[in-house]
């Protein structure tokens, strides 16, 4: 018989997406000792048919990938984004008269963020934490049990136990793991999916993103690099599933149908993914010896591109919290120590949560007067200087106390 | 109380070398011990304000020792005494920064919590019911000698001063952490924090026994200290936030070197 391994680190993370990824980047950046748990083996996250989302990564999330050494990685493969363009509108009608134009020299220099594919932001974080000395990226390996003990946690696995001055959950909306430790959720699903596929046109983009609000749900086209557009399409559940069934010339004929034709012939090169959206708030980011970061903690509409941000900005200011505790001697897996991160982000993320949602509901639907008024408030966000440029500023995810990380310095 | 002089009260430098406890200060604090560690309890606050306290203490000790204050373990191979422990709340991240600690308290049910807390930690603790005048001689020389919020609360703080001071190795650091004796803080420590925000319970501070750093000076530097690095500890009321800072009117740490034995 074997004896059953067990090994030591100061913080173990359950999940190795995009958020356990940088996280672990991230705290190992500060001396700390990390582990990063992923049940999946690697090659499935770096597949091209994994995922076929794009991140716009804001100005501060790209700061800290600069700064943990992902951005480099991502050479060729960012495409800045420089003018957004909000349009109401109607299936092949064309953009409505009423639009909200953000343009990033009203804030600055800076573009608004970087359009990267998700396939390519895992492989650069992922060849990163190659190179962390800090860092353990223990893969395919399932973690089948949190005990939090008093003074450690004890993660049970497939080939033996690790224990951990602190957990953290990355492990994905409603995280199995916090609600085993007893954090509730609120929320609820949206009677909406989100169709994504990458489409190539004739013209180039010039970096315009553009968000039309259709009345089954936003449809957003998003500048890759190159002449490439990556779409998410958002659509009452039965037709999002009725196009997913679609052939390709028929799925290509719906999207063109929405798309129009501003930028000459357009084609659907790829694979296609549907994904079922919903909204899921944790009422506690933490718990004795655990923390909750990322879609664990806020799950959010995708209509405005933040849920990424949002959990990099969660790692950036639980990385700050747990490096300045582990610099005092406190210890970093009490609720002591860990309601400093909640305090810090559990407000921002709840009300960018909740006003997707609003702004989800407001232009989901087709009825004339709301129509009309909503073509009124863009109208009026347009001639309205500062309340334009906060609605950038948080889209760039420069307002609220900024984690030294999303600035571009050390934790 | 005792003491005649009100204005130096704590100072009357009598003749009771071993009167460094007060009896009615140990009953009191023997009833909040329990509290120390509960998370929302009685000592919130003093968790809150704590964790700037340390902040500063990580920040400089290594500094005045002389080490690297980005090591892992910056306080390695250092002995450090800490006098008037408490449940352990400072000793415990000084001895998770290396430090090798003695930490002593002279309620005995906070050392009692202070040790299965420690235990519960995995740390190594030596925690002892003792006055400073209990440690022995052949025990009496440490790196560093600290003693935090209690020299406003015996009942004769020149001569708990004097025999604190002959505890530090020559190269040594001193800490003393109290409350300053100024108008301020009658109504920061007093008024505030015990009948206005309930932070702590009424009667926990007598103002007449907080310290001036002066008086601080007045007893150490005789001994051949020099005050090395000094700081106020403050709420921000409008961040609700903690920090050192340069006002030293109400709470301040002040750290003292010992150049010669």
């Amino acid at each position: 018989m074997f004896a059953a391994m067990n090994t030591e680190t100061d913080i173990a993370i359950i999940g190795g997406g995009l958020n356990g990824a940088a996280l672990a980047l991230a705290l190992g950046s500060t001396g700390l000792t990390v582990t990063l748990f992923d049940a999946a083996p690697r090659s499935v996250h770096t597949d091209d048919a994994f995922d076929g989302r794009a991140t716009a990564i804001a100005a501060g999330s790209r700061n800290m990938l600069r700064a943990l050494g992902v951005w480099d990685r991502l050479d060729g493969k960012a495409q800045p984004i420089h003018d957004i363009l909000v349009t109401d509108g109607r299936v092949s009608e064309g953009a409505g008269t009423s639009f909200l134009h953000f343009d990033h020299r009203e804030v600055g220099d800076e573009p608004f963020g970087h359009l990267v594919e998700n396939r390519h932001i895992r492989r650069a974080l992922f060849e990163a934490l190659d190179d962390a000395e800090a860092v353990t990226h223990r893969q395919p390996l399932k973690v089948l049990n949190l005990n939090r003990e008093t003074a450690k946690a004890v993660l049970e696995l497939e080939d033996g136990t690790s224990t951990a001055r602190l957990a953290i959950a990355c492990d994905g909306r409603s995280s199995p793991t916090a609600q085993a430790a007893g954090i509730r959720y609120a929320g609820w699903s949206y009677p909406q999916k989100g169709v994504v596929c990458t489409v190539e046109h004739a013209e180039p983009h010039g970096g315009v993103a553009h968000e039309y609000f259709l009345p089954s749900g936003p449809f957003a086209i998003l500048p890759l690099t190159g002449n490439r557009s990556s779409l998410v399409w958002t659509e009452k559940t039965a037709v999002a599933d009725a196009a997913m069934s679609l052939n390709d010339a028929g799925f290509e004929s719906e999207v063109v149908r929405r798309f129009g034709h501003f930028l000459g012939d357009v084609k659907v090169t790829g694979p296609r993914w549907s994904y079922p959206l919903n909204l899921s708030l944790a009422y506690n980011y933490c718990a004795h010896r655990l923390a909750v970061v990322g879609d664990a903690a806020h799950g959010v509409h995708p209509i405005a591109g933040q849920g990424l941000n949002l959990g990099f900005k969660d790692a950036a200011a639980l990385t700050q919290v747990l490096a300045e505790a582990a610099r005092r001697g406190e210890d970093i897996g009490t609720e002591d120590v860990l309601k400093r991160y909640e305090r810090w982000r559990r407000f921002d993320n709840t009300a960018m949560g909740l006003s997707m949602d609003a702004i989800n509901r407001l232009f989901s639907n087709d009825l004339s007067p709301v129509r009309a008024l909503r073509g009124m408030g863009l109208d009026i966000v347009n001639r309205m200087g500062p309340a334009r440029r906060f609605f950038m500023r948080q889209a760039a995810g420069l307002s609220g106390e900024i984690p030294r990380l999303l600035q571009g310095k050390p934790a | 109380m005792i003491y005649k002089d009100k204005k130096r009260a704590a100072f009357s430098k009598g003749n009771s070398e071993t009167s460094t406890v007060d009896p009615e200060e140990i009953s009191r604090f023997n009833k909040l011990a329990e509290e120390w560690w509960k998370p929302g309890g009685a000592f919130k606050v003093v968790h809150a304000f704590n964790a700037a306290r340390i902040d500063k203490l990580s920040e400089s000790l290594p500094l005045l020792m002389e080490r690297d204050a980005n090591a892992d373990r910056p306080l390695a191979g250092l002995s450090l005494l800490d006098v008037g422990c408490g449940a352990g709340i400072v000793s415990e991240p000084m001895a998770r920064l290396g430090a090798t600690v003695t930490a002593i308290d002279a309620s005995e049910q906070n050392i009692l919590i202070a040790k299965k807390h420690a235990e519960n930690s995995g740390l190594e603790i030596d925690y002892r019911h003792a006055l400073p005048e209990d440690i022995e001689e052949a025990e009496q020389k440490f790196d560093i000698v600290m003693s935090l919020e209690v020299v406003e609360h015996v009942a004769d703080a020149g001569v708990f001063l004097d025999i604190l001071s002959t505890f530090v190795k020559p190269g040594g650091v001193m800490v003393i952490g109290t409350l300053n004796r100024t108008p301020t803080s009658f109504v920061k420590a007093i008024v505030g924090a015990e009948y206005i925000m309930r932070w702590l319970p009424k009667g926990t501070h007598s103002w007449s026994k907080f310290v001036k750093p002066s008086e601080l000076d007045d007893v150490l530097l005789p001994q051949g200290y020099r005050v090395a690095d000094h700081c106020g500890v403050d709420f921000n009321p409008l961040t609700r936030k903690w920090s050192t800072s340069q006002n030293m009117s109400v709470n301040y740490l002040q750290f003292y070197k010992r150049y010669i034995a």
